[in-house]
């Protein structure tokens, strides 16, 4: 029989390939349904999913929200900045009270590393994580790898380059574990400033110069700049950043060859990359942003009905 | 686990034959249906059908796809299994199309009720019916009966029935599966 072998989705690192696979399986089967005239189907009927985002989004809320109506689910959205939790109620209060609706499943987004993987130990919910802290962002790297996929044909023995802020990166993280686990080469590019410690533990190297690590990739993944996460300068300015790290079509051009551009937005145009190219031909970040609804409905179908198996 | 042969090639041959010609009847030139064989048994039956059209009576256009149904099934909160589903290459606007499932053997009636549900996502059929080789009589759990049926059978609730499609040898079989 084939099944996931988790319960929750916490991070890639929990998964193994035998699990990615049979994402994709699914996921390929939801994206043609989503291309119907009638993009809906009844599977989740009279389940409900807490939507619960401690963290701005816009993309992956919407995403998993799409998702969630797309296969009949019901939908509960909650963000922190409209919470009890501004009047001081602690994390666990919030998530038990919202349980006590009777909710099946939580797509849970928070600021700090190992929240969703804290609350999968006290609570009989499904977890899905939608990106702790710097941590894992597990649905962003399943598309991600799906979306090459998609591109390429196939992932094994693929060199793929993730440029930019990898230190605050849980995008990068999740990416590293997903595409190493599907047999692809990995290397990362940035200042070393953005760089995290002993990352190169995890099997991927690393080359301070940008055009050099192009000529190397198949496809690249631009990271955006979290200013949001930065308590401290990393680089000496924006400016100095965009002109070793900022790919534009001169960097692009010099190659003679095409590669594929992703970005898991949202993009600082200009800075990550010129809007020359995140909407040229090369790009696929709008396929990233369609395959991440089919990558999460085949997420939560899965899920849901491994809860039901319990 | 025995194999016991209900239907041998020849028999089975003849009835898809006699099958075609019924649609043939009803359907003038198909330039008004489309054939949909449902995902995965009804798949084989189907093609066969639009073989013996295209290649017996010279239809040349015939708007026929295969449909899966796993995410429309009413079982997903009691049948332990996970539901993987096949893949569907239905890219067909159905409305006010005369519509045609294919299945090879009509059991309970869920698959088809699954189906109804399912073909909505691509339209409104003028009207549907249902091709089935197979039907298993008093088995029903769902008021839905056949268009053209190939062979009725009566077996026991712990019998399947399986049909083996393949180019050379179709045949349909009884397996116990206690």
């Amino acid at each position: 029989m084939e099944s996931l072998s988790v319960d929750n989705l916490i991070g890639i690192k929990n998964l193994n390939i035998n699990d990615i696979k049979l994402i994709f399986k699914t996921a390929d089967n939801f994206k043609e349904i989503i291309n119907r005239p009638i993009k809906k189907v009844p599977s989740l009927r009279d389940i409900t999913i807490a939507n619960l985002f401690f963290e701005n989004s816009t993309r992956t809320k919407l995403s998993f929200e799409l998702a969630e109506k797309r296969l009949s689910a019901d939908v509960l959205n909650f963000s922190a900045s409209q919470s009890s939790l501004k009047k001081g109620e602690s994390l666990i209060d919030t998530i038990n009270n919202i349980l006590s609706m009777k909710v099946d499943m939580i797509v849970i987004r928070h600021p700090n590393a190992g929240v969703p993987e804290y609350i999968s130990a006290k609570v009989d919910a499904t977890i899905i994580n939608a990106g702790d802290g710097a941590h894992e962002h597990p649905t962003q790297a399943l598309l991600d790898s799906y979306s090459i996929r998609e591109s390429l044909g196939e992932i094994k023995n693929k060199n793929i380059l993730i440029v930019g802020d990898i230190i605050h990166s849980r995008v990068a993280l999740s990416n590293i574990f997903a595409l190493k686990m599907q047999g692809a080469n990995v290397k990362l590019c940035g200042p070393n400033s953005l760089m995290p410690k002993y990352i190169d533990k995890l099997g991927v190297e690393i080359i301070n110069n940008l055009d050099d690590a192009l000529q190397w990739c198949d496809v690249v993944n631009m990271l955006r700049i979290q200013n949001e996460r930065m308590n401290k300068s990393f680089f000496p300015s924006l400016r100095e950043y965009v002109k070793l790290y900022g790919l534009n079509y001169e960097r692009l051009s010099k190659l003679n060859r095409d590669i594929i551009i992703m970005h898991p937005g949202p993009i600082n145009r200009g800075v990550e990359l010129t809007s020359e190219l995140a909407d040229s031909k090369n790009s696929i970040i709008l396929d990233q942003v369609e395959n991440g609804v089919a990558i999460r409905m085949a997420v939560i179908y899965l899920l849901a009905k491994q809860k039901f198996n319990r | 686990m025995g194999q016991h042969i209900l239907f041998n090639h020849s028999q089975v041959n003849i009835c898809l034959e006699r099958l075609a010609y019924q649609l043939l009847e009803n359907h003038d030139d198909f330039s008004e249906t489309v054939l949909i064989g449902l995902q995965p048994r009804g798949r084989f039956l189907s093609e066969n059908m639009v073989n013996i059209l295209k290649n017996k009576y010279d239809l040349r256009e015939l708007d026929y796809g295969y449909l899966d149904i796993t995410f429309f099934r009413d079982d997903f909160r009691t049948k332990s299994d996970i539901l993987i589903p096949n893949e569907s290459n239905f890219k067909l606007n159905v409305n006010n199309k005369k519509v045609v499932f294919i299945d090879d053997v009509l059991y309970t009636g869920r698959t088809i009720r699954a189906a109804l549900t399912a073909i909505e996502s691509f339209g409104r059929p003028k009207s549907i019916e249902l091709l089935i080789l197979i039907n298993r009589r008093y088995s029903r759990e769902l008021p839905i009966q056949a268009d053209y049926k190939g062979f009725n059978v009566d077996v026991y609730e712990d019998q399947k029935v399986y049909v083996n499609w393949s180019e050379k040898n179709n045949y349909v079989y009884l397996e116990n599966i206690k």
